[in-house]
């Protein structure tokens, strides 16, 4: 996947559409990410700290109890067993580091799931800066757990009361934080969504993880790439890192994306959170709620170079209901004794019901990122389950 | 349009200030409650040069709780883009209406059905806070084949030559935003206020109008001190859905009025 246009295009989406006040801070972190996205020094840095810090680099496993239960060979990219348990640690410390340089000593982000809040807060625990993370009402409560864990980092966990009181909130939140704050605070966004330079960046923080696999599966495969990667699609980041890895290859690229959130899926171009991209919303242009189990995917908009790579025809976007995730958890436990976060167990879910039909035809092979572990969401599923 | 033929709001603007007058321009979100069209007759009668007419979004980033509120009362209440311009099809009350929206509003409804929409409601003038300079093409285009004026914000981090590109793109006046935050009543007028009013001045000779925060006479005075005239939204609004009356704002507005014309 190539740089964005300078205005931050992909194709028809993208871009900058944020109220003045941001504008100079947006250029400034295009400035400062791409300075140091240029210098190697940069980069060892990052891996270093994901090396020694979150467990990088992860491993690949292959499934086999769950590819001789599916008829397709299943290859399982761990971003669970990062330290903090989601591939967001990798977006953070990019970020993170990224603040220092520009001398900002405040962090501010939203989270979903928590998964992000709790990267964010370890980095800034790491780092001694100050962290405050937004969060709606309805993901404090469902991800409890995460709320705790962020406070232990010694974040402020703000809950959100307004609109759905989910992550779209979330996010409208900390970019009122951020037009008040912008002179010292960097807004550490967690997936490919935002205004440019966020998707891009992200993106890029990200894609360690899609060549990392690259290089895991041709270990694996005999030197050949799999015929299938997929990935689970909330704002779309872990799938964007992923994919970031086999673009240039022959692999099909699989989003999947919750049912009650399907953006590419369902929905229409459209722009909020200062980008244009696919967009749940209403005949008038008002933002629709998204509803699924999944916290981490609940959201009415997608990162723009998912609506680009949709629209260009490279990646696919398929659905997954709460209940075959809530079975594809279960099946990903009890075969290959992996519990996942909801996110990835969308993944799961979608090649489960594909494997052997003419989506995914039997004895193919596929990568699926493993972007969480499901620790987060025990208690809920327990709950739902009985 | 060219920056030599000012658009009626512009023009209605300009000659309200060169006759040494204060530029005072009340904001009502549209749809809220059943008053809100006497609201602006009230707003106008009490002597406003110009209102700002909000056509309500979801998600609204740039407004503090008690613009939130508003808009979603209003939503809830059933409001449209094209329902609240229809409404204001009936009115009038003599001074320029400008809208104040955010892009995903006038993007799905499509930038020319959209600027048409605001002309057929005799609406002179567009503020859309997300599209900045970099993304303003699309509408302004269809903007200005509609005769519609699109005013542009600067902020306090806005950097020198950036903001005489802004004064340069803006029409109508040039909106701008007293403090680096979001809508809302504050206790004082930031300082920063004075800084960007003083900034625009030097630079356009277009109105320059100062919001964000003014919300009591004195505040008014202060701002428009080295503004052209200030621009007046949450403490009106909190008063609305507070339940007060049309006649109740109007006081407000003739208070600032007042307050204004004696400097
Ligand atoms: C484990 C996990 N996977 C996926 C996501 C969704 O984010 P993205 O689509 O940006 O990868 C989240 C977000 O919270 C998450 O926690």
């Amino acid at each position: 996947m190539s740089e964005p246009s300078p205005g931050g295009r992909f194709g028809d989406y993208g871009g900058a559409f944020v109220p003045e006040s941001l504008i100079p801070a947006c250029q400034e972190l295009d400035r400062a990410f791409r300075s140091a996205w240029g210098e190697q020094a940069f980069h060892d840095q990052y891996e270093q700290i994901l090396e020694e810090h979150a467990g990088r680099p992860t491993p690949v496993t292959d499934a086999t109890r769950l590819s001789e239960r599916l008829g397709v060979r299943v290859l399982l990219k761990r971003e669970d067993l990062t330290h903090t348990g989601s591939h967001k640690i990798n977006n953070v410390v990019g970020q993170a580091l990224l603040a220092r340089r520009m001398g900002k000593h405040r962090v501010i982000a939203e989270t979903g799931a928590g998964q992000h809040g709790v990267a964010t807060a370890t980095a800034c625990a790491m780092f001694g800066m100050e962290c405050v993370v937004y969060m709606g009402e309805v993901d404090v409560e469902r991800q409890a757990l995460n709320v705790f864990r962020m406070k232990l980092l010694g974040a402020e966990v703000r809950p959100v009361a307004s609109g759905s009181r989910t992550l779209k909130d979330a996010i409208n939140e900390a970019l009122r934080d951020w037009v008040a704050s912008v002179e010292s605070t960097h807004y550490c966004l967690g997936s490919v969504t935002g205004p440019h330079p966020y998707p891009w960046m992200v993106r890029e923080l990200q894609r360690i993880v899609g060549d990392e696999a690259r290089e895991q599966c041709r270990r694996i495969l005999d030197g050949t790439d799999p015929d299938y990667v997929v990935a689970c699609v909330g704002g779309g980041s872990n799938a964007a890192g992923t994919f970031a890895g086999f673009v240039d290859t022959l692999a099909r690229l699989v989003g999947v994306e919750p049912a009650g959130g399907a953006a590419v899926g369902r929905g229409l171009p459209g722009v909020v959170h200062g980008s244009r991209s696919m967009l749940l919303q209403d005949e008038h242009g008002q933002v629709s709620e998204s509803h699924t189990i999944s916290a981490g995917l609940d959201y009415p908009g997608v990162g723009p170079e998912h609506a680009h790579l949709a629209a260009a025809g490279r990646a696919t976007y398929v659905a997954a209901e709460d209940g075959e995730v809530l079975d594809a958890l279960q099946l990903l436990a009890v075969t290959e004794g992996i519990i996942p976060a909801l996110e990835p167990a969308h993944a799961v879910a979608w090649v489960a019901r594909a494997a052997g039909t003419e989506d995914l035809p039997e004895g193919s092979t596929v990568l699926v990122t493993m972007s969480g572990r499901g620790d987060k969401d025990a208690q809920q599923v327990m709950d739902i389950l009985g | 349009m060219t920056d030599d033929a000012p658009g009626a709001l512009e023009a209605h603007l300009r000659s309200q200030r060169d006759a040494g007058r204060k530029l005072l321009v009340p904001y009502v979100t549209g749809g809220l409650g059943e008053h809100w069209l006497e609201v602006i007759e009230a707003m106008t009668a009490a002597g406003a040069d110009a209102v700002e007419v909000g056509i309500p979004f979801s998600d609204p980033v740039m407004d503090g709780p008690t613009i939130q509120e508003a808009s979603q009362r209003s939503l809830d209440g059933g409001a449209t883009p094209l329902g609240i311009l229809g409404s204001l099809e009936g009115l009038h009350v003599g001074v320029p209406l400008v809208a104040m929206t955010y892009y995903n509003l006038v993007f799905r409804t499509g930038h020319r059905r959209f600027a048409r929409s605001l002309t057929a409601s005799r609406v002179a003038g567009a503020i859309v806070p997300d599209v900045p300079l970099e993304e303003l093409d699309d509408w302004s285009r269809a903007a200005d084949d509609a005769g519609v004026e699109t005013v542009l914000l600067a902020a306090p981090v806005t950097p020198d030559d950036r903001l005489a590109r802004i004064c340069e793109r803006s029409r109508g006046f040039v909106y701008g935003v007293s403090v680096m935050g979001i809508t809302g009543e504050r206790q004082s007028l930031a300082e920063s206020a004075a800084v960007m009013a003083k900034r625009l001045k030097a630079v356009t000779d277009k109105p320059v109008l100062i919001g964000f925060g003014v919300s009591t006479p004195a505040h008014a005075v202060e701002a428009a001190a080295e503004a052209d005239g200030v621009i007046v939204a949450s403490a009106l609004m909190r008063r609305l859905l507070d339940g007060a009356s049309p006649e109740d704002l109007g006081a407000l507005v003739a208070e600032m009025r007042a307050a204004l014309d004696a400097g």
